[in-house]
């Protein structure tokens, strides 16, 4: 490891990586039984599934790093310390899974499609130059996540250009998802360091590109961050919520093995 | 017979919770085994990130290796690097999805992937859902036999 500077930030942008797909793959399995068909209830799964591995990859590597046990990380860690973006804590829609869910799928399918592209985006600059464990868990990453995009994109591109209710919809949900977009890209308060270590690209850099791999010309919206500021730890209450949720069980016997 | 052939030999019979026909070895899954008088580390390649089957079989691998007498410490890993394909997946491997009727992993031609049926071998056949009932299977459909099928998801660098 190069140097003291170099690990707080090789650190600090895995959180990041680590955080978002944990979060998403929660709120994927929420969807479980509630998914509009059979099948996608199983494809649904099957991506939540694999972006839990994902974040197991990341923390599995910040233990490594000397950050404390996966368990730890993921269960007994107070919400200021998570570094995910907004965008994936936001909850489905109204209700919960088990009490009267009403939720989103156009939101489902926008979240997961745009923010399924920018994974893409800093995987592939991450690629390029960075730390190499870090370089080698992204590899194996982007080969799952190819299937995850194909899915995603045949979702987006059919409800966007389906009946008139579904493009108002889908058009609606992309307000939403655009508002809280630039968090995804955001490094937080030592960005600009990450960039400079050659850890990843810049922000614009990557926005840029993200852009380009939409190919959507005459897009109206641009990237916000609404909500609060992930990548530094000032979250919704929702994220919270969802930590307690997926803690529950390891709470409730603490000392337990597990 | 050495120590290692011994090590090879067992670990021919840690199969896949899942797919229970088909061994660690057949799947590609060892990438390296190295015996250092009787000391024993295995070096295994995860298949699917997301993979619940990954702990079982390190478990499996675990009680397998440490039944030969002559181990007196083992060490077993997952690494990162070099990554698992499905290319790694043996003959002998792939004869066995099929008789267990899942459709072993085809190499995409010209980006189109033809999927022959476990059943008849009939490539008349659609892909219903890429993601299956394990991180590492789709669900297709024969035309020819009425059949569905799984089949192995293509996976390569």
């Amino acid at each position: 490891m190069e140097s003291l500077e170099y690990r707080e930030c090789l650190i600090e942008l895995i959180y990041q990586l680590a955080d978002d797909d944990f979060l998403l793959a929660y709120r994927g399995s929420e969807w479980l039984g509630l998914a509009p068909h059979i099948e996608e209830d199983v494809a649904f799964a099957s991506i939540s599934q694999d972006l839990m591995g994902h974040a197991a990859l990341y923390y599995g590597l910040l233990e490594e790093l000397g950050e404390g046990k996966i368990d730890h990380l993921t269960h007994n860690r107070s919400p200021d310390y998570f570094r995910n973006a907004i965008l994936v804590e936001l909850p489905n829609g109204t209700g919960t899974y088990l009490e009267n869910p009403s939720y989103d799928w156009a939101f489902t399918v926008v979240r997961n499609y745009f923010y399924t592209l920018a994974k893409k985006v800093r995987l592939d600059s991450i690629k390029k130059s960075s730390y190499e464990p870090l370089q080698h868990i992204v590899q194996k990453i982007s080969i799952e996540m190819s299937y995850h995009m194909m899915h995603w994109e045949v979702w987006f591109k059919q409800l966007i250009s389906s009946t008139a209710e579904a493009k108002s919809r889908m058009e609606e949900a992309m307000s939403i998802v655009f508002a809280e977009l630039g968090g995804v890209f955001s490094y937080g308060r030592i960005g600009d360091r990450m960039e400079r270590l050659s850890l990843i690209e810049s922000e614009e850099v990557l926005k840029e590109r993200w852009m380009v791999y939409l190919n959507k010309e005459n897009i109206q919206y641009s990237m916000k961050m609404k909500q609060g500021d992930g990548r530094n730890g000032i979250h919704t209450p929702h994220l919270a919520e969802a930590l307690a949720t997926l803690s529950e069980v390891y709470q409730s016997v603490a000392t337990a093995e597990w | 017979m050495i120590l290692k052939e011994k090590v090879m030999k067992v670990l021919d019979t840690v199969k896949d919770p899942e797919i229970p026909v088909v061994s660690v070895v057949d799947l590609g899954m060892i990438h390296n085994v190295s015996v250092y008088n009787d000391r024993v580390t295995i070096e295994v390649m995860p298949t699917f990130s997301g993979c619940p089957a990954l702990e079982i079989i390190k478990r499996n691998i675990e009680l397998a290796v440490e039944s030969i007498p002559e181990v007196n410490s083992l060490s077993v890993a997952f690494i990162r690097h070099p990554i698992w394909t499905t290319e790694l997946v043996s003959e002998k491997g792939k004869q066995e999805l099929k008789k267990f009727g899942i459709a072993p992993p085809e190499a995409r031609v010209e980006g189109e992937w033809h999927v022959p049926c476990p059943y008849c071998g009939s490539v008349y056949t659609t892909m219903d859902n890429i993601f299956g009932p394990a991180a590492c299977r789709s669900i297709l459909y024969c035309k020819s036999c009425k059949n569905p099928f799984e089949a192995m998801k293509p996976v390569s660098i």
